[in-house]
């Protein structure tokens, strides 16, 4: 069966004269290297030029905080239930009084690693999250020297109070529609409709 | 008598300049135009468009470590790169890279360090102890490659020379039997360029040229598929360098002999007439600057040429090479010798 139609015959026969005299041959391959001369570069400066990326494009985690600088996260481990790569894990604590501005539940995450080296940046954990704590950015992971580096802590993952990212992108028609829905305490909370 | 000496002195350190320049800028080129072949960008981060970056080699290069194998033979394995830089550098000097012209004073000064009148052979000459430098090299290294390298380059270079040799004998006797580079320039100056008499010698020197620098796809000495790095495979820091740049300086003075020979050197159509209606009177500077730089830009054309092919072609298989050089150059240089006289006999020019 043929398959294609660029396969060609293998043939043991002499060659030609013109074949023997190398050159038609070898002024043939200098055009076609000459031809490309004239075509478009592939290359992408990167520390200059950047790719163009889209726009729910999933790179380095983040952990968010709520409007009020409290950490959303509550450790159920759904996340880590739902990785199909297992790179996360957490441990769980529970909040003690006076730590309110800190956490926004009952319960939080003591620790909570991702293991970049594992993560296939699927989104299932951003997915699997009921409390919109974890999401996909559009940050790179940062290259490193040693294995034990890429696994990334609360420090690196919880969103800075004061430099918050932006993640509205990535979040789902189904949230964005869930958030519309009046009378919620989640919801009037989120549109900072109500105070604590 | 002191003047003489120091413009000469003033002429020889201008070609060793241009011929350093040339040559690191070439290996920018190299790498520029490869990547342009390829699609792709290329060096362009040290400098302006990268144009700092032989610069930037040539530092790496001295600042590495120096090894010499302890087995090898000290002496012949820092004489090697020398040898071939040196004969590299010595071509230079026979090349007349520009008309006379006539000071103020009444003197004339040339455009050229020396012209003797053996011209072509001293170049022949000088060309063929440049394979020494590569045996000495590879064979002072003490290693299996390197000396494979450097057979192969010396059976290769001696070859090719023969071929080269007699493809300039036919063209000697075009020129009117003249072996000085000055006189057959010259003679191009009225007439056509020696390629209309002569372009199937042109061909043939064209590629022994490219076999004697070790160019693609003649690379076999240095073929890092097969012998890692040839008769550089010991060599480090600035001796490898040497090496690398030497055969970036061949390529320049071997572009610079073919448009001399068979391009006319510093000549180029419709010069004299170019020079009345500017008004240049003969004797002048500027006849020489403006013939300096039509040599110079046939050099660099030969230059991207001889790019062009080594990032075209594949490399030859080592029967081939020998095939290529005796069955069919050498033949072939034969015929046109015997083409040649019979023309010029026929011509009148030669006599029994």
């Amino acid at each position: 069966m043929k398959l294609t139609n660029r396969s060609k015959v293998v043939s043991n026969k002499e060659q030609s004269l013109s074949e023997r005299m190398y050159l038609p041959g070898i002024a043939k391959g200098m055009l076609i290297t000459a031809s490309h001369l004239f075509k478009r570069r592939a290359t992408v400066k990167y520390p200059d030029e950047l790719r163009p990326i889209a726009a729910v494009f999933r790179g380095q985690h983040i952990l968010k905080r709520d409007e009020n600088g409290a950490e959303r996260c509550t450790a159920c481990g759904l996340c880590a239930v739902a990785c199909p790569a297992e790179a996360i894990t957490m441990e769980s604590a529970e909040r003690k009084k006076g730590e309110e501005g800190l956490y926004r539940e009952e319960k939080y995450a003591k620790t909570y690693e991702i293991n970049m080296l594992r993560c296939i940046f699927c989104g299932l954990c951003e997915e699997a999250c009921p409390k919109e704590a974890i999401f996909l950015t559009d940050r790179m992971v940062a290259t490193e020297f040693e294995r034990e580096d890429f696994i990334y802590g609360k420090d690196k993952l919880v969103e800075k109070v004061d430099k918050r990212i932006d993640v509205t992108k990535r979040q789902t028609i189904e949230v964005a529609e869930f958030k519309k829905i009046p009378g919620l305490k989640h919801n009037e909370l989120w549109q900072g409709k109500l105070k604590k | 008598m002191l003047t003489l000496i120091i413009i000469k002195l003033i002429t020889c350190i201008a070609v060793f300049a241009i011929s350093l320049g040339v040559a690191a800028y070439a290996t920018l080129w190299e790498r520029k135009f490869s990547a342009l072949l390829q699609d792709r960008v290329g060096p362009d981060r040290a400098g302006p468009k990268g144009l700092l970056q032989p610069l930037a080699d040539g530092g790496k290069m001295f600042f590495k470590e120096e090894i010499i194998p302890n087995v090898s033979n000290k002496f012949l394995f820092i004489l090697g790169p020398s040898l071939f830089m040196l004969t590299a550098l010595m071509t230079g000097s026979v090349i007349p890279w520009g008309k006379d012209f006539t000071t103020a004073g009444g003197s004339i000064i040339s455009f050229q360090i020396t012209d003797i009148n053996i011209g072509v052979l001293y170049l022949l000459g000088v060309v063929s102890i440049g394979v020494y430098g590569i045996m000495i090299g590879g064979w002072a290294s003490n290693n299996k490659y390197a000396l494979l390298g450097a057979i192969r380059s010396s059976s290769q270079m001696i070859s090719y020379e023969i071929a080269m040799g007699i493809s300039v004998i036919a063209l000697v006797i075009t020129a009117g039997g003249t072996l000085s580079l000055r006189e057959i320039v010259g003679q191009q100056d009225a007439g056509y360029a020696n390629i209309v008499y002569q372009p199937l010698g042109f061909l043939i020197f064209f590629v022994c040229a490219l076999a004697e620098t070790n160019r693609a796809p003649f690379d076999l000495p240095e073929c890092e598929a097969e012998l890692v790095g040839g008769y550089h495979t010991e060599y480090s820091s600035m001796k490898l360098g040497l090496f690398l740049f030497a055969e970036y300086i061949n390529m320049f003075i071997s572009s610079a002999v073919m448009s001399a020979f068979y391009f006319g050197g510093y000549n180029f159509p419709f010069a004299q007439e170019l020079y009345n209606a500017i008004g240049l009177q003969e004797g002048s500077i500027w006849i020489s600057l403006i013939g300096f730089g039509a040599f110079f830009t046939k050099i660099i054309i030969f230059i991207c040429v001889f790019m062009w092919i080594r990032w075209t072609l594949p490399r030859f298989r080592y029967d081939q090479l020998m095939n290529l050089g005796w069955k069919i150059l050498l033949p072939l240089s034969l015929l046109n010798l015997a083409i040649t006289i019979g023309v010029e006999f026929l011509r009148g020019n030669l006599q029994l």
